[in-house]
């Protein structure tokens, strides 16, 4: 194959002057880890309630879960990314009106943390479900019988059980949430992706950008993966097979 | 706030033409990834490190990237790829359409693999050690006793899998693509109605995709019961 590798691009300036490319795809690491950071907390508060709620025996409250992961699970993040862009504020005149005053990279810094986090919430929501319900009835009955109200037997049993044997799926819906934060290019907001594209068609140099954002994206995967793996070692439940004695 | 869906009535013949593309899309995608899934999960499995590493290695690393990166990569990469194939003199370009369906084959590949190697592991050693004690050789054990029983086994996951494919394939609205999301944006953007056609292309994957993994559930259950 005939290509000419050029891995001083990164080096060169930019256009307009001042700034060469390798501050370029720095501004967009920095954009693709704000939005995850900020997506993650919302995900990680909505998707702990939703998926309580849905273990409750309250009907409206499990309905209302239910139908919350089914919406955003059954419609492709893309298209939730254009409701939240284009079409929610719409519908909310003071949002709009924010929207058209505001620089264009924080409305679609909020359109996509928002969309982000309520993608992953519903994920997140239904493996905190699975966590309680993968608990023996016998602790929430251990609970009341010791006579706890409902919100204490989630506060102090089920809860603090349940997130600990949900911490491997919760890492994998965190890599999952930094990989799906580049679908937030298609509305323009300037992360990992959307910068090496940006490099390649400046420059035509488009291996070595895209090689750039993998490495990057793997090196941050990592990263996450080693966190998460020191929070699943400190938190381990003693007694079950990943926790040792 | 006034909505005028007559601007997706109108669009319904070139919507469709979209929609069509986005179902075959995700069949041949589906049904590659499978293919050539199976046959990475067959070699991380292999006892020989020279095929199981470089599988691992590929595997890794399609599942560590994100797919808008990884269509990128190939709308880029296949034009010098089919250069080196067929010895042209410039680049060859086979359009944004035929790259999607090579790029989610190769992508799709990777999460088979996955599901297909646990659907192997599952099968019960007695059953790899009786076929060969029946004098099977290791490409009639597979095809005739462990695939054909993994693959049953993971039917549910797989179809699973695949609604989630049906969902990502729009994601070829960034390279131009007319899919289904691709043939609505164009409209949208060219009428101005972005509201009444994005509310409209949700409606159509949410309907189609809760009614899809609903059958996948119940699926799973009848499944469950005979085994």
């Amino acid at each position: 194959m005939h290509y000419n590798w050029n891995w001083g691009v990164f080096f060169q300036e930019l256009p307009g002057g001042g700034e060469e490319y390798w501050q370029l795809i720095l501004w967009g690491v920095g954009w693709t880890l704000a939005v995850s950071a900020c997506a993650w907390v919302i995900a990680l508060v909505l998707g702990s309630v939703i998926g309580t709620i849905r273990t409750t025996d309250t009907p409206w409250m499990v309905r209302f879960g239910n139908a919350w992961v089914e919406i955003f699970r059954n419609i492709p993040l893309l298209v939730q990314m254009f409701l939240w862009y284009f079409v929610i504020p719409e519908f909310i005149p003071p949002l709009k009106s924010w929207i058209v005053h505001t620089a264009p990279a924080n409305a679609q810094f909020v359109s996509a943390v928002l969309c982000l986090g309520l993608f992953t919430s519903a994920r997140i929501a239904e493996q905190v479900r699975a966590g309680i319900q993968s608990l023996p009835r016998g602790q929430r009955f251990a609970g009341m019988a010791i006579g706890l109200t409902t919100p204490q037997v989630y506060r102090f049993v089920l809860l603090p059980m349940g997130f600990r044997i949900i911490i491997p799926p919760l890492t994998s819906e965190t890599m999952n949430l930094i990989k799906n934060s580049s679908v937030a290019l298609t509305i323009g907001l300037a992360e990992l992706t959307f910068r090496a594209r940006e490099l390649g068609e400046y420059t035509f140099n488009f291996f070595e950008a895209f090689t750039a954002a993998t490495i990057i994206y793997i090196v941050i995967a990592m990263t996450a993966n080693r966190v998460m793996a020191v929070v699943e070692r400190r938190t381990a439940v003693p007694g079950y097979i990943a926790g040792g004695k | 706030m006034h909505l005028d869906f007559g601007v997706v009535s109108s669009a319904l013949p070139f919507l469709w033409k979209g929609f069509l593309y986005t179902v075959q899309l995700t069949a041949i995608a589906a049904l590659g990834g499978l293919f050539f899934g199976t046959l990475l999960a067959m070699a991380r499995l292999a006892s020989k490190k020279w095929l199981a590493l470089p599988a691992a290695a590929y595997v890794n690393l399609m599942r560590s990237i994100p797919l808008v990166l990884v269509i990128f990569w190939f709308f880029f990469l296949m034009p010098l790829v089919f250069q080196a194939i067929t010895g042209a003199e410039r680049p060859v370009q086979i359009g944004a359409e035929r790259t999607a369906i090579i790029t989610f084959i190769m992508f799709e590949a990777a999460y088979f693999c996955e599901i297909m190697r646990a659907g192997i592991q599952s099968i019960p050693k007695g059953q790899v050690n009786s076929a060969y004690a029946l004098g099977l050789t290791y490409g009639q054990a597979m095809r005739l006793v462990i695939l054909p029983q993994a693959f049953r086994n993971m039917i549910p996951v797989l179809l699973t899998q695949t609604i989630i494919l049906f969902q990502d394939t729009s994601l070829v609205y960034v390279i131009s693509a007319t899919d289904f999301v691709g043939a609505a944006s164009k409209i949208a953007q060219r009428d101005g109605r972005l509201v009444e056609m994005y509310l409209f292309v949700a409606a159509v994957y949410f309907v189609l995709c809760y009614t899809l993994s609903y059958l996948v559930k119940r699926l799973q259950r009848k499944i469950a019961v005979i085994r």
